[in-house]
C-alpha cells in the first residue's frame, strides 16, 4: 500500500536520511525505531509532505507522491500525528473534529450561509462522525471543553481521533506514547490495534517504548544514523545483534 | 517591598515632572508680531507637582492597588452563580438583542440630528470592525492596511457617479465586491508570510492605495477629493428639496409631508443600521460554517491544519476577501454619508483605530466588538470638552484596558455544541 525506496533527505551539508526503504501491506502496523536524531521524524516528514526529499521515491497506492503538498497528501488519505500534540488549543473537542472533516463538507458558501437542507444534513453527518469518535477515545464528557485545557493523555488521544474522522487509509503516528503512563500505554496499545483491526487502517508509527513496539507491530524497521540497519518481525529484530548493540543495548 | 518600590517610584514621580513641565509650564504667547515665552500661572505648576506625587504615590504602593483592581475585574466578582444553563442563556441574549435591535430603528426619530449622524459613523465602525475581526480575530491574520478597502469601496461609489451616473444601490455591491477582489489580489503575495512580515507588508498596502488616490490627480481628483456624491434613494424617490435626477420623485412631496433635512440623514441611519446587522449575521454564520472554523484552525496551528487537508491558500485567501468585502459596504455607505471624499479619510490611523475596536472589544468576539466600536467612536465625542487633551484621554483609558483586560471587553466564547448520545 505504501512503497519507500531509496529515500535520501539532504539539508545542506547533512544527509539526514540515506537510502531508507520501507513498505506497509493493507492492514499492517509498522513500526519505526531508532536512535535520537536518527532521523525517524525526518522520514515522517517526507512521508507526510512537509519535506521534498532529495532522492527516491514514495509509492501511495501506486502513485508517486514524493514532493506533493502535504494538505493534497492527507487528502489522499494518509494522515499523521505529530511528536509533540498539535491540537487547536484554544478551540473546544468537538471543533477540532469538525475542522479535520473540511473536506467531507465541500459545500459552498452560500448554501451554508443560508442553511438549506442538504448543508443541514452533512452538518449533521460530521457531527456524527465527531460524537462517534469521541465515544470511542472517551471523550464525550469533554466535548465542549477547551482542547488546550484537556490532560495530556487526554489530549494524545483527541489527536489521533481528528486524524481518524478524516477517514484514512495509513495513519503516521509519531511516537504516541510518548508522556503516557503505563495504564494510558496499555489503553493506547489496544485503541491502535482497534484501528488495524475494526476501521482497517495500517498504522506507521514512531515509538521509543519498546513494549508497546514489541506488543503490537507486526514488522518493525530499525533506523540508525539516517540509513536502515534492519528489518523483520518483532522476534527476528530482538535477536538482531546490530540492533542491540546500536539501540535496545545489552540485557 | 515598599523599600524596593521606593527607588521606582521616585525615578517615576521625577520622569512625570521632567515631563510635564516643560510641556504644560511654559506658554507661547503672541505679543504683537513676536511670540514671547511665559511661564504658567501657579495653579498649572501646583498641578504637576500633584501629578508627580500622584505618579509617586500610585508606584510605592503599585501591587497592593493592582491587586485589588485585578479583584473587581476578574470576571465573576460578587457573583458566585453556577454558570446559566446553555439554552437559557442562548434564549435571553436573543431577546435582548432583539430588543436593542427595535431601539436602535425607532431611537433617531426622537433625538437630534447630530446624535443621529453620529451614529451612523458608529455604525460604520462596527461593519469594518466586523469585517476585520474575521482577517484578524478569527483567522489571526495581522493586517495594519484595513482602511485600504475601505477606501476602495468608498471610491468605486465615489467614480462610479461621477462618470457613469451609477446610483448608490447599484454602487453598493460593486464596491463591497471590487475591494473583495482587492482582498484577494493582496492575499496572493502575502501567502507565506505571518506574524510581523505580514503586519508590514499590509502596512504598504493600505499606502499604495492611499498615495495613488492622491496622485492619480486626473481620475481622483487627487487631494482635492470627489464631491457631490448622490445621497441613496428610496425606490426613486430623493431626500433632498428639489429632484436632481430626472424621472426621480422627492420623498416629502410624495408623502405630503414638510421638507425636512433630517429625513435624510435618519434614511442613511437606517440603511446603515440595515448593512450592520447584515454584516453581523453573515459573519456570525460563517464563524459556525466550516470555513470559520478554518480560518480558526490555521490561526492555533498551521502546521496541524495542513496535516488535515487544510489547504492554507484557500483558508488565508477566503479570509482577506470576505473581510474586504465588507470593508467596501461600510466604504461606499461612509461615501454616500459624508458626500464628499478625500484620501484624507483613509490615512493609517483609521486603520489603527480598526484595529484597536477589534482589540479592545475581544479578538474574535462579535458582541465585544460591536461594544467596542461603539464606546471607541463615541467617547472621543463625549470627552470634547477636554478638547486637546482627549486624544490623550483615549490613548491612557486603552493602555489600562490591555493592563487590566488584556483579553477585551467581552471574549470571544465558544459555540457549545450538542452532541446525540451514542447508544
Amino acid at each position: 500500500m505504501l512503497e519507500v525506496q531509496n529515500l535520501s533527505m539532504r539539508f545542506g551539508g547533512l544527509l539526514a536520511v540515506d537510502q531508507v526503504s520501507l513498505d506497509v501491506n493493507e492492514h499492517e502496523i509498522v513500526a519505526i525505531i531508532g536512535p535520537n536524531g536518527a532521523g525517524k521524524t525526518t522520514v515522517f516528514n517526507c512521508m507526510s509532505g512537509f519535506y521534498k526529499p532529495t532522492g527516491g521515491k514514495i509509492l501511495f497506492q501506486g502513485k508517486e507522491i514524493q514532493g506533493t503538498p502535504d494538505y493534497k497528501i492527507s487528502r489522499l488519505g494518509l494522515v499523521r500525528t505529530f511528536q509533540h500534540v498539535r491540537l487547536f488549543s484554544r478551540m473546544t473537542v468537538v471543533e477540532n473534529l469538525l475542522v479535520a472533516q473540511h473536506r467531507h463538507l465541500n459545500t459552498n458558501l452560500l448554501s451554508g450561509i443560508l442553511n438549506t437542507p442538504n448543508y443541514r444534513e452533512k452538518e449533521q453527518k460530521s457531527l456524527d462522525r465527531a460524537a462517534y469518535w469521541l465515544d470511542r477515545v472517551g471523550l464525550t464528557d469533554m466535548a465542549n471543553r477547551e482542547a488546550g485545557n484537556l490532560a495530556y493523555g487526554q489530549q494524545r488521544r483527541l489527536e489521533i481521533a481528528r486524524c481518524m474522522v478524516t477517514e484514512p487509509r495509513l495513519l503516521m503516528l509519531d511516537e504516541p506514547a510518548a508522556g503516557l503512563n503505563p495504564a494510558e500505554t496499555k489503553d493506547l496499545n489496544r485503541l491502535i490495534i482497534s484501528l488495524k483491526e475494526d476501521y482497517n487502517v495500517s498504522v506507521v508509527l514512531i515509538e521509543h517504548d519498546m513494549s508497546l513496539v514489541m506488543d503490537i507491530s507486526d514488522r518493525i524497521n530499525v533506523i540508525n544514523q539516517g540509513r536502515p540497519l534492519a528489518s523483520g518481525t518483532p522476534d527476528e529484530i530482538r535477536r538482531n545483534d546490530d540492533v542491540i548493540k546500536a539501540y535496545l543495548g545489552e540485557a | 517591598m515598599i523599600a524596593n518600590n521606593l527607588k521606582h517610584a521616585l525615578f517615576c514621580a521625577v520622569i512625570t515632572l521632567v515631563i510635564s513641565y516643560p510641556i504644560l509650564g511654559f506658554n507661547l504667547v503672541a505679543r504683537g508680531v513676536d511670540i514671547t515665552l511665559t511661564g504658567a500661572d501657579a495653579t498649572t505648576l501646583v498641578m504637576v507637582a500633584l501629578a508627580a506625587l500622584i505618579v509617586f504615590g500610585f508606584q510605592l504602593f503599585r501591587d497592593r492597588i493592582v491587586g485589588t483592581i485585578t479583584d473587581i475585574t476578574r470576571p465573576g466578582f460578587g457573583t458566585h452563580k453556577e454558570p446559566m444553563e446553555e439554552n437559557r442563556r442562548a434564549r435571553i441574549e436573543s431577546w435582548v438583542l432583539t430588543g436593542i435591535l427595535v431601539l436602535a430603528l425607532f431611537w433617531p426619530f426622537f433625538v437630534s440630528r447630530g446624535s443621529v449622524d453620529l451614529a451612523t459613523l458608529v455604525l460604520i465602525y462596527i461593519m469594518l470592525a466586523l469585517g476585520l475581526n474575521v482577517v484578524v480575530g478569527l483567522a489571526g491574520l495581522l493586517d495594519l492596511g484595513y482602511v485600504a478597502f475601505y477606501a476602495v469601496g468608498a471610491y468605486t461609489f465615489a467614480l462610479l457617479s461621477e462618470y457613469l451616473g451609477v446610483s448608490f444601490w447599484m454602487a453598493l455591491p460593486i464596491g463591497a465586491l471590487l475591494a473583495a477582489l482587492f482582498g484577494l489580489l493582496l492575499g496572493f503575495p502575502v501567502l507565506r508570510l505571518r506574524g510581523d512580515y505580514l503586519a508590514i507588508v499590509t502596512l504598504g498596502f493600505g499606502e499604495i492605495i492611499r498615495i495613488l488616490l492622491n496622485n492619480m490627480t486626473n481620475l481622483t481628483g487627487g487631494p482635492n477629493g470627489i464631491g457631490g456624491i448622490p445621497e441613496p434613494t428610496l425606490f426613486g424617490m430623493e431626500f433632498g428639496r428639489r429632484v436632481k435626477e430626472e424621472g426621480n420623485t422627492s420623498f416629502h412631496e410624495t408623502f405630503g409631508i414638510a421638507y425636512s433635512s433630517e429625513h435624510k440623514v435618519i434614511f442613511l441611519y437606517l440603511i446603515a443600521l440595515v448593512l450592520a446587522v447584515i454584516t453581523a449575521l453573515v459573519i456570525r454564520r460563517l464563524m459556525r460554517m466550516p470555513v470559520g472554523r478554518a480560518w480558526e484552525a490555521l490561526r492555533e496551528d498551521e502546521i496541524a491544519a495542513k496535516s488535515l487537508g487544510l489547504s492554507r491558500t484557500a483558508v488565508k485567501l477566503s479570509a482577506f476577501t470576505i473581510g474586504a468585502f465588507f470593508a467596501g459596504f461600510a466604504g461606499t455607505v461612509f461615501a454616500s454619508k459624508q458626500g464628499f471624499i478625500s484620501p484624507e479619510s483613509f490615512v493609517f490611523l483609521e486603520s489603527a483605530i480598526i484595529l484597536a475596536i477589534v482589540v479592545l472589544g475581544g479578538m474574535g468576539s462579535q458582541m465585544g466588538v460591536i461594544l467596542a466600536a461603539i464606546a471607541v467612536t463615541i467617547l472621543p465625542e463625549l470627552a470634547r470638552e477636554f478638547s486637546e487633551y482627549r486624544m490623550l484621554i483615549f490613548g491612557a483609558a486603552m493602555v489600562l484596558m490591555m493592563v487590566w483586560r488584556p483579553q477585551g471587553l467581552m471574549p470571544m466564547r465558544r459555540i457549545h455544541i450538542e452532541l446525540k448520545k451514542q447508544e
